[in-house]
């Protein structure tokens, strides 16, 4: 089966670009690396369909036709990536209603791990650190910094 | 009887549609979810006993010519698959019309709830049912957007930042789908799973694995398996207690069954045995070390979550009817105990006001009931005897040691310690939480939090607000950063003891809930007591699955390639 070669770079300079995207920190740089590897995706299909044809019609010669199946699956992953698309843009908009920015924050551990790092101190879970404790903590370190 | 497979995913889609057209009416639009879920479990049940007798069950939609449409697919494998799901849908809907899920005001819209519970349990039959690998991809796709909803119900300021880490994981690893089914397409021309059964084994070897490590791959993102896994603990607890409770159950067991179904189905005689090992090892052993170091219940239990499916990986990686017969019934096992579990810390969290354990104390006199509920199914994650969690990790020792090399004796040891851990884990929460009385714990928070204030920290020096370490400096936006992350826990500050004092909480919970939660703890030893019938049943699907015959013949009546 030859494939062409434009098709494949296309796709794979979009897939490395959507790549490098959604290594970014902010959520809408994410979403547009989202939307480029979807793209980037739905482009492989078509490579993946062998070389293009006639539309295929009943009563044509089927091999001139190029694959319809491929092209069903691309517009059923055109349809769910609009979906996504929608949802994380509203996620987005929301992150910025709350947080006044729309980053990528860090999950709970990385948290507490930086805090633990910011105070200097060894990890104490055996003896069961809960967020307040934690949250404490933090609360002296800073009152303590805005005096001195 | 094949007119009954398409059910378990045309029901509740109808019902969502039903549902939100009727959301201005909750109590009609609760009968129908109920309905619907009800009617679910019962076509479930009737096609696990259909598939016992008679094979499996196939229908081709729309009466498409064999090859070409879409086909559903019901084997033993996916009918108990399906009947376990449907039973822990329908409690935890149950359960969740018992909280009234306005209990929160704001944070937990009733309207859209029922319609996006009913798409989630479409999405997790369809996912069973699935003929084919692209109807594989839609029905993850309708499963993780039903998920997305309901991770982030009321948009609150912690489910919005758990919930970009889930959705941004799940499109990743969606988009790693697609990838492997344009692979697999272009190198075999079909995505029907029985014509890829055929076709895929006269491909190179090299290309096969490739394909193999693709799906691996996707899959193991999926059912959280140990590297790819670090989204799970920290998307799943903001959420609201029965969403928790049924994504915790099914949703990793969604990639469990796929894992299963496209290795033993496409990938006979797979290269990947020790590759797979491995990972049920490290999933195993550093899942429950999660476990170990958490002090939040519903974060403890998601990471012993993550190290059951260890469990699974290690029945599948052995590759054997023993094997795969112990992977089926641990599932089984762990989609009711998982749930159950989370069930019952909504109660907790209701009755108690948190579940962190620095807070709690005291519970088992406060609320005995609550208490037996919670042990049963702690003490059969832990594999006490004679419970399902003991046979079922018996079951899976018993077949890594007849495999009997050196890394299935490996991981085997891992399984014991990993199940000895388990029980230390929940046997600590059991103590914190429901034994030592209400006023220990509340000395033991307070004592914790003054030797936190009063701990100098040598080496640090503390500057304008900003922090040196080292040579690592921290500004205040790092540390209020920090901060408001942790913050996590909505309620009050105060704990167990403080809050029975001023007598804020309810000393009653909603009996529906409790019914609810008592009757999927009442399956889960259940299924101790019908463990034999379970195991001939889940022995017949392991040696339907290793042999691939039945599948394929009965898919593909007529043998066309």
């Amino acid at each position: 089966m030859s494939s062409s070669l434009s098709l494949i770079l296309a796709a794979s300079v979009m897939i490395s670009c959507g790549v490098y995207l959604v290594l970014e920190r902010s959520l809408t740089r994410v979403l547009v690396g989202l939307v480029m590897l979807g793209n980037g995706v739905n482009l492989l299909f078509l490579v993946s369909s062998g070389p293009a044809g006639r539309a295929p019609i009943v009563g044509d010669d089927p091999t001139r036709m190029s694959d319809p199946l491929p092209q069903a699956l691309v517009l059923t992953a055109i349809v769910i990536s609009l979906g996504t698309t929608a949802f994380l843009l509203a996620m987005a908009y929301r992150s910025w209603q709350l947080a006044g920015h729309d980053d990528v924050q860090d999950d709970v551990e990385d948290a507490a791990i930086r805090r633990l790092a910011a105070a200097d101190e060894a990890s104490d879970t055996f003896d069961l650190s809960s967020e307040e404790d934690l949250f404490e903590g933090l609360e002296v370190a800073e009152e303590e910094g805005q005096r001195g | 009887m094949n007119a009954l497979v398409p059910l378990p995913v045309i029901l509740p889609l109808l019902g969502a549609g039903l549902t939100l057209i009727l959301s201005r009416r909750p109590r009609l639009q609760r009968a129908v979810s109920t309905t619907v879920l009800g009617v679910v479990v019962v076509v479930a049940a009737v096609l696990v006993l259909e598939t016992d007798r008679h094979g499996p069950q196939v229908i081709w939609i729309g009466a498409w010519k064999p090859p070409l449409g879409i086909s559903l697919v019901a084997d033993r494998l996916a009918a108990i698959m399906l009947l376990v799901s449907a039973v822990v849908t329908f409690c935890v809907l149950v359960y969740s019309i018992g909280q009234g899920m306005t209990g929160d005001g704001h944070e937990t819209p009733m309207t859209i709830y029922h319609p996006t519970f009913l798409v989630l349990s479409a999405g997790v039959s369809n996912a069973f049912l699935a003929g084919d690998l692209f109807n594989l991809f839609v029905s993850f796709e309708i499963l993780l957007f039903a998920s997305y909803v309901l991770l982030t119900l009321g948009g609150t300021g912690a489910r919005v930042r758990a919930g970009t880490i889930y959705v941004v994981v799940n499109v990743i690893s969606s988009t790693l789908f697609l990838i492997s089914l344009a692979a697999v397409y272009a190198a075999t021309g079909s995505l029907n799973l029985a014509q890829l059964a055929d076709r895929l084994s006269d491909l190179p070897p090299a290309v096969a694995l490739v394909l193999q490590l693709l799906l691996l791959t996707t899959f193991s993102i999926k059912a959280a398996v140990f590297p790819l896994s670090f989204w799970l603990p920290d998307s799943y607890p903001t959420a609201p207690a029965p969403v928790t409770a049924v994504f915790a159950g099914l949703l990793t067991k969604v990639g469990v069954y796929a894992i299963i179904r496209t290795q033993t189905l496409l990938f006979p005689h797979s290269p990947l045995t020790d590759l797979l090992l491995w990972a049920a090892l490290l999933t195993l052993v550093v899942g429950i070390l999660g476990a170990v170091a958490q002090s939040e219940m519903k974060r403890l239990l998601s990471f012993t979550l993550v190290s059951h499916i260890g469990y699974m990986v290690f029945g599948v990686a052995l590759g054997t009817v023993a094997g795969y017969s112990g992977a089926i019934f641990y599932v089984v096992h762990h989609i009711t105990i998982q749930t159950a579990l989370f069930l019952v810390l909504g109660l907790v969290e209701r009755r108690a006001g948190s579940t962190s354990l620095i807070k709690l104390g005291g519970l088992a006199r406060a609320a005995p009931l609550l208490a037996v509920l919670y042990f049963v199914p702690a003490m059969n994650l832990a594999g006490i005897p004679p419970m399902s969690g003991f046979l079922g990790k018996v079951a899976l020792t018993e077949a890594g040691l007849r495999v009997g090399t050196p890394l299935a004796y490996v991981v085997v040891a891992a399984g014991i310690l990993t199940s000895l851990l388990t029980l230390y884990a929940v046997a600590k929460s059991w103590n914190l939480a429901f034994w030592r009385t209400p006023a220990q714990a509340h000395e033991m928070a307070e004592q914790l939090s003054d030797s936190e204030r009063w701990q100098g920290s040598p080496g640090v020096v503390r500057h304008r607000g900003h922090v040196h370490v080292g040579s690592g400096t921290f500004g205040a936006r790092e540390l209020q950063e920090a901060r408001s992350i942790l913050d996590v826990d909505d309620t009050s500050n105060k704990d167990f003891h403080q809050l029975l004092e001023e007598g804020v909480l309810p000393t009653r919970l909603p009996r529906t809930m409790v019914g609810a939660t008592a009757a999927l703890v009442a399956v889960s030893l259940g299924l101790t007591v019908v463990a034999g019938p379970v195991f001939g049943y889940t022995g017949r699907a392991a040696h339907d699955i290793l042999d691939r015959g039945v599948y394929v013949s009965s898919v593909l009546a007529g043998g066309s390639r």
